[in-house]
C-alpha cells in the first residue's frame, strides 16, 4: 500500500527524531496554515479581483496540503483537481466575463467593512471558545493514511443514498447553470 | 499534533469567509468567499475523521466538494445572468427586496 | 423476485401473486414506451431550434411510434389474457398473527374461489441499487389497467401534439412547449407501468413539475403564473399524504414477509393487502393518506381549487395534462393499488366509505360550479372535476371496471371538449362565453358539431359513450333494487342519488355552455373563422371515439349485441390475479337505464326550453327594441329587468333555476357555493402556500397594531420605534440579510453551548 509521498518522508523524519511530538509535521502545518491564513485575509481585502482568485488558489492547495498531512490523501487529490483544477478556472472565467462593472477595483465601503468586521469577529470568538473549550487537550494521534480503496467502499456501500443524491444534484445544478445562463 | 490546530484554523478561515461574503461588493468574489467557508468546514471533517479514525469524514468531505462544484456553477450562472441584465454586479446596488 | 423461501407449513404460505415475467415481447418491453418520450424532450430541449419545425415534428413522430406501440402492446395482451399459461411468481410469506386462519383465507384466494381463469401480469424488473439490504427496483408491471392507460395517453397525447402545431403556432416558446410536452408524456406513460411504488411517487412527481411548468407557460403574465404556482403547490399537500401512505404500505408489507425489511412491489403490496395478511389499522391510515394525494392530483373537493385556475395555461395542455390524462392519475393509483383501498377502506359490503363519499360529494359540488363560469374553459373545468369524482365514487362503491371504463371514455370526450373551447377561443381571441363568443355554429361548423357530439357524450345519452361508462357506474352503486339492478359490493344508496343528480345536471350546464358559445349572435371582436385541419382533424377523431368507445364495454344480459361482444372492455382490462382483491360485478338492469336515459333528459329539457325558447326570445325582443346594445344573455337580463315585457321572465329566471338543479342549488346558491370555494378554501390553500417574507410582514403588522392599540401610550410609543429601527434593517441588500444571518445564528450557537 502506497503511502503518499510527502507523509512517508515526514515519517521517517519522524522516527529519527524519536519523540511523542510530531515536529517535522508540526512544523509543515505552521507553514502551511500561516499561509493559508495570510493568503485568506488577502484574498478578502485586495482590490484586485484577479489577484482574490490567485489568493484563492493558496488557500486550496493549502489546504489540500492539510488532507494530506491529515493522511488523507484521495481526498487532498481531489481537493487540487477539483477546485484548483476546475472551480478556480471557473472563477476566472467569471471575472472575465463579468469584467467592466468593476475594472480590476472592489473598493469596500466603511460601514459594511466595520459590519462584516464585527460579525467575522463574533463567529471566531464563539467558534473558537468553544473548540478551546472542547476539544481543549486533544491529541491528534499519528494519522494512518487512509486507503482511497476504503474510501471508495464506502461512498458506494453504506454512503451509496447520498452519493446518488450528490448525481442528481450535479445534474440539477447542470441543468439549472444552463437554463439560468443561456441567452434566449 | 492536536485536534484544535485544525479546528481553529478552519475556524479563522470561516471567520475571513464569512467577512468575505459580508464586505465584499463584487458578486464572483462572495462565491470566492463562500469557498473559503466550504473549505474551512472540510478541514474541519478531514480533521475529525483522522480523530475519531473514521471515514465518513473524508467521504463527506468528498460529498462538500462535488456540492461545492455545483454551487459554482450555478452561483456563477447567476451572477452572469445579473451581469446582463444590470450591467454590474455590485451587490450592494441590487435591493430588490428592500421592504 | 425468483426467490422461493417456503418455511414450514403452518407458519408460511406461499402467496400467488398472479404475475409473471414470460410473455410476448411487447408485454415484457413496453418499457420503451416512456422511453421514446424521454429521449425525444432530450433532444427537443437541446435541438429543437435547430429543426425545421422547432422540434414539434420529433415530438408527433415519437408519439406516434409509442402510440403504434402501445396499440401493439394492447393486442399482445389481449391474447396474453386468455391464452398464457406461463410460470406463475409465488412469495412466501409468514403469516404473522393467527397462521390457519389467515393462510386458509390465502390459499383459498390462491387457488381462485371465483376465478376459473386468471390474468398474470406480466412483471420485469431489474435492480436499480440496494442500501441497507434495501433492494430498489425499477421495473414494469403490464396488465389490463396500464395497456389502457398506455393507449389512451399516447392517443389524446398524439392528438395534442398535432393540434398544438397550430394552437401556438408562432409562439415564443414553440420548442420548449414541445419539449415539456415529450417530458409530461414520457412521466405519465411510466407512470402508468410503475411497477412499484417508489417509480409510482416518482413519475407522480415528474407529471406534477410538468403541469407547473406547462401552466406557466405564459408566465411573463402574473395570473398564469400564480396559477402554476397554486397547482404545485396545492399538489405539494397531497403528495406528502402520498409519501406517508408509501412508506406506511412499505413497512407493513415487510412486517408480513420474512426475509425482507419492506417492499415498494405494487403486487406483492396488493397480494398481502387483498389476502388479509395486512393489519387492517395500517391499510386504513395508509388509504387515508393516499386519499390526500387523490384529492390534490385529481381534484377532488376540497383540494380541487388548483384545476380551474390551472386553465391558465394554453389549451391543449388543459386537454391532455388537466383533463384527460395526468388528473386521472390519482384515479388510476387508486385502481393501481386496489386492494390496498378495498380492504383498507372496507367497501366491499358496506354502504359508505370515505373514498365513495369524497368523490359523491366532488361530482356534486363540481356539477353545480359549472353553472356560474363564463370563461368556457372552467366550465370544462368544473365540469372534470365532477366527472373525476365520479370516478372516484365508482372505485368507492367497488365499481372497479366502471370507474376504468368511465376513465377511458371520459378522456376521449373531454378531450375533445377541451380541444373545442380552444378552437373557439382561438377563432374569437377569448375565453368569456357571455362577451366573446355566441353564435359561432355558422362560423365553426367543425368545432360547432364535435363540440355537441362531445357534450351529448359527456352528459351521457345513448349509445354515446358516456352513457355506458356512467350507467355502469350508477348500477355498481348496487344501490337500489327498485331499479333491478343486481349484486354490487354493497348497498351505496346515497351514491347512486348523487350520482343520478349530477348527471341531470351535467346536461343541464352542458346545454348552457352550448348555447352560449354556439347559438345566438356573435358578442366578440372581430371576424371568427374554422381553425384549419391540423385542429378539426384531432376534434373529430376524438368526437369519434366519444360515439364509440362506449361499444367496447356493452353490459351483458341486455342482449344488444352477442355474447362475444359484451363486457370485452370489462374483460380485458380487470385483473383476475392474484395482486387483485375479490369484488362482485353488479348485473345491468334495463329500468336503471331507462331512469338514467330519462334524468339526463329532463335535464337537456329544462336548460335546453329556458335557453333556446326564452333566451332565444328574449333576444328576438331586444333585437327589435334595443339593437345597438351588445347582445349578450346577461343584458337580456337587465333589459329584462328594465322592460315590462320581460317581467315576468325574470321571474321564470328563479323558476327555472329551481327547475334545473332540483333544490337547494339553484343560482344564488351555485354563486354563494362559488364564492365559498374561491375565498374560502382557496384563500385557505393560498395561504399555506404563502412565503415566508409576506406571512412574516403580516404578523408583524398585526402584532404591531394589537401592541398599539392594546397597552398604554407609552409601550405604543416604544413599539412604534422599534417598528421604525427594524425597518432600517430591510434595506434589501442581501449582504445585510446574510450579516444578520450569521449573526443571529453564531449568537444561538454561543447560546447553546453556554446552556448545554
Amino acid at each position: 500500500m502506497s503511502r503518499p509521498f510527502l507523509l512517508a518522508a515526514l515519517a521517517e523524519f519522524d522516527r529519527l527524531d524519536g519523540g511523542e511530538v510530531l515536529v517535522a509535521q508540526n512544523i509543515a502545518f505552521a507553514v502551511v496554515a500561516v499561509t493559508m491564513l495570510v493568503s485568506a485575509v488577502r484574498m478578502v481585502t485586495t482590490r484586485n479581483v484577479v489577484h482574490a482568485a490567485l489568493y484563492l488558489v493558496i488557500v486550496l492547495a493549502g489546504a489540500a496540503g492539510l488532507f494530506i498531512l491529515l493522511g488523507a490523501e484521495f481526498v487532498g487529490v481531489t481537493q487540487v483537481l477539483v477546485y484548483i483544477g476546475a472551480i478556480v478556472v471557473l472563477f476566472l472565467f467569471g471575472i472575465m466575463l463579468t469584467k467592466g462593472s468593476f475594472g480590476d477595483d472592489d473598493g469596500v465601503e466603511g460601514e459594511q467593512r466595520l459590519m462584516a468586521g464585527l460579525v467575522g469577529a463574533l463567529v471566531l470568538c464563539v467558534t473558537g471558545g468553544a473548540l478551546i473549550d472542547t476539544f481543549g487537550g486533544a491529541e491528534l494521534s499519528r494519522a494512518e493514511p487512509s486507503l482511497t480503496a476504503d474510501v471508495s467502499d464506502m461512498i458506494f456501500s453504506q454512503y451509496i443514498v447520498p452519493f446518488e443524491a450528490v448525481s442528481v444534484l450535479l445534474l440539477a445544478a447542470l441543468i439549472g447553470a444552463v437554463v439560468v445562463a443561456r441567452k434566449d | 499534533m492536536f485536534l484544535n490546530q485544525f479546528l481553529l484554523l478552519s475556524a479563522a478561515l470561516f471567520a475571513i469567509g464569512v467577512y468575505g461574503v459580508l464586505a465584499r461588493r463584487n458578486g464572483v468574489l462572495v462565491l470566492m468567499s463562500i469557498e473559503l467557508i466550504l473549505n474551512a468546514v472540510n478541514i474541519n471533517l478531514v480533521a475529525f475523521a483522522a480523530f475519531g479514525n473514521s471515514l465518513a469524514g473524508e467521504v463527506f468531505t468528498l460529498f462538500v466538494i462535488a456540492i461545492a462544484a455545483a454551487e459554482v456553477g450555478v452561483g456563477l450562472a447567476m451572477v452572469l445572468l445579473l451581469y446582463r441584465n444590470a450591467r454590474n454586479i455590485d451587490l450592494s446596488r441590487i435591493d430588490l427586496m428592500r421592504g | 423476485m425468483t426467490d422461493l423461501l417456503v418455511l414450514a407449513a403452518g407458519g408460511a404460505v406461499d402467496l400467488p401473486l398472479g404475475i409473471t415475467e414470460g410473455g410476448n415481447w411487447f408485454l415484457r418491453n413496453a418499457w420503451l414506451i416512456p422511453l421514446l418520450p424521454a429521449l425525444s424532450f432530450v433532444v427537443i430541449l437541446f435541438f429543437g431550434k435547430r429543426m425545421p419545425r422547432g422540434g414539434s415534428e420529433l415530438g408527433i413522430a415519437v408519439l406516434g411510434i409509442a402510440f403504434v406501440l402501445a396499440l401493439l402492446t394492447g393486442a399482445a395482451w389481449i391474447g396474453h389474457r386468455d391464452n398464457y399459461h406461463g410460470d406463475e411468481i409465488h412469495r412466501a410469506v409468514v403469516v404473522v398473527d393467527d397462521g390457519g386462519h389467515s393462510g386458509a383465507d390465502a390459499a383459498d384466494h390462491g387457488s381462485g374461489g371465483g376465478h376459473a381463469e386468471q390474468s398474470l401480469a406480466v412483471v420485469n424488473t431489474v435492480t436499480w441499487f440496494q442500501a441497507g439490504g434495501v433492494e430498489f427496483s425499477v421495473g414494469t408491471l403490464v396488465d389490463g389497467p396500464a395497456v389502457m392507460m398506455l393507449i389512451v395517453v399516447t392517443l389524446v397525447s398524439l392528438l395534442v401534439h398535432v393540434y398544438s402545431t397550430e394552437y401556438i403556432q408562432d409562439d415564443r416558446r414553440y420548442t420548449h412547449f414541445f419539449a415539456f410536452l415529450s417530458l409530461f408524456s414520457a412521466s405519465m406513460l411510466m407512470l402508468v407501468i410503475s411497477e412499484n411504488t417508489l417509480q409510482l411517487l416518482t413519475s407522480w412527481e415528474l407529471v406534477g413539475v410538468c403541469s407547473f411548468v406547462l401552466i406557466g407557460h405564459w408566465w411573463e403574465e402574473k395570473p398564469n403564473s400564480d396559477a402554476a404556482l397554486k397547482a404545485f403547490l396545492t399538489n405539494r399537500v397531497g403528495d406528502m399524504g402520498l409519501i406517508v401512505g408509501v412508506s406506511i404500505l412499505f413497512f407493513s408489507v415487510g412486517s408480513a414477509l420474512p426475509d425482507r425489511f419492506g417492499s415498494f412491489s405494487i403486487a406483492e403490496t396488493n397480494a398481502l393487502a387483498s389476502a388479509g395478511m395486512l393489519p387492517q389499522t395500517a391499510l386504513l391510515v395508509a388509504a387515508c393518506c393516499l386519499m390526500a394525494a387523490v384529492m390534490s392530483k385529481s381534484g377532488q373537493f376540497f383540494l380541487h381549487t388548483w384545476l380551474p385556475d390551472a386553465m391558465a395555461g394554453p389549451t391543449p395542455v388543459s386537454a391532455l395534462i388537466h383533463a384527460a390524462t395526468m388528473v386521472v392519475a390519482g384515479v388510476y393509483m387508486i385502481a393501481r393499488l386496489y386492494g390496498v383501498f378495498f380492504e383498507g377502506l372496507s367497501i366491499g359490503g358496506s354502504s359508505i366509505n370515505l373514498m365513495a363519499v369524497i368523490g359523491g360529494i366532488t361530482t356534486l359540488v363540481g356539477a353545480c360550479l359549472a353553472f356560474v363560469q363564463r370563461d368556457i374553459k372552467k366550465v370544462l373545468a368544473y365540469s372534470t372535476i365532477s366527472q373525476l369524482g365520479y370516478m372516484v365514487m365508482a372505485l368507492g362503491v367497488g365499481a372497479w371496471t366502471a370507474a376504468m371504463f368511465h376513465l377511458f371514455t371520459h378522456a376521449f370526450f373531454k378531450a375533445c371538449l377541451f380541444l373545442g373551447s380552444g378552437s373557439a377561443a382561438h377563432a374569437v381571441h377569448g375565453f368569456d362565453m357571455k362577451s366573446d363568443m355566441g353564435g359561432l355554429r355558422k362560423v365553426m361548423p367543425h368545432t360547432y358539431r364535435t363540440f355537441v357530439i362531445a357534450s351529448i357524450a359527456l352528459a351521457g345519452l345513448p349509445p354515446f359513450a358516456g352513457f355506458w361508462s356512467k350507467d355502469e357506474i350508477l348500477v355498481g352503486t348496487g344501490g337500489w333494487g327498485l331499479f333491478g339492478g343486481t349484486g354490487g359490493n354493497g348497498a351505496y344508496t346515497l351514491m347512486l342519488v348523487m350520482g343520478m343528480v349530477t348527471a341531470a345536471l351535467t346536461a343541464a350546464y352542458m346545454t348552457r355552455c352550448v348555447y352560449l358559445t354556439f347559438f345566438g349572435e356573435f358578442r366578440g371582436h372581430g371576424e371568427p373563422h374554422e381553425s384549419g385541419r391540423r385542429i378539426t382533424v384531432p376534434l373529430w377523431i376524438l368526437a369519434g371515439l366519444a360515439v364509440g368507445a362506449g361499444l367496447l364495454n356493452m353490459p351483458s344480459g341486455f342482449q344488444l349485441a352477442p355474447g362475444s361482444m359484451q363486457e370485452r372492455f370489462g374483460h380485458v382490462v380487470e385483473p383476475v390475479a392474484g395482486y387483485f382483491p375479490v369484488i362482485s360485478h353488479a348485473g345491468p338492469s334495463w329500468s336503471l337505464a331507462i331512469a338514467s336515459t330519462l334524468v339526463v333528459l329532463t335535464g337537456f329539457a329544462v336548460a335546453g326550453w329556458y335557453y333556446f325558447v326564452r333566451v332565444e326570445a328574449a333576444s328576438a325582443a331586444a333585437g327589435r327594441s334595443l339593437t345597438e346594445l351588445p347582445d349578450g344573455p346577461t343584458s337580456r337580463y337587465a333589459l329584462a329587468r328594465m322592460g315590462h315585457t320581460f317581467l315576468v321572465n325574470k321571474y321564470y329566471l328563479d323558476h327555472l333555476y329551481t327547475g334545473i338543479v332540483a333544490g337547494g342549488t339553484k343560482g344564488p346558491v351555485a354563486a354563494a357555493a362559488y364564492r365559498f370555494d374561491q375565498r374560502v378554501i382557496d384563500r385557505g390553500v393560498d395561504l399555506v402556500g404563502e412565503t415566508a417574507v409576506s406571512a412574516g410582514r403580516a404578523v408583524y403588522d398585526k402584532v404591531d397594531q394589537m401592541v398599539v392599540d392594546g397597552v398604554v401610550n407609552a409601550s405604543g410609543r416604544v413599539a412604534l420605534d422599534t417598528g421604525g429601527k427594524l425597518r432600517k434593517i430591510q434595506s434589501g441588500r442581501i449582504q445585510d440579510y446574510a450579516a444578520i444571518l450569521f449573526a443571529a445564528a453564531t449568537v444561538l450557537a454561543g447560546i447553546l453551548i453556554v446552556i448545554v
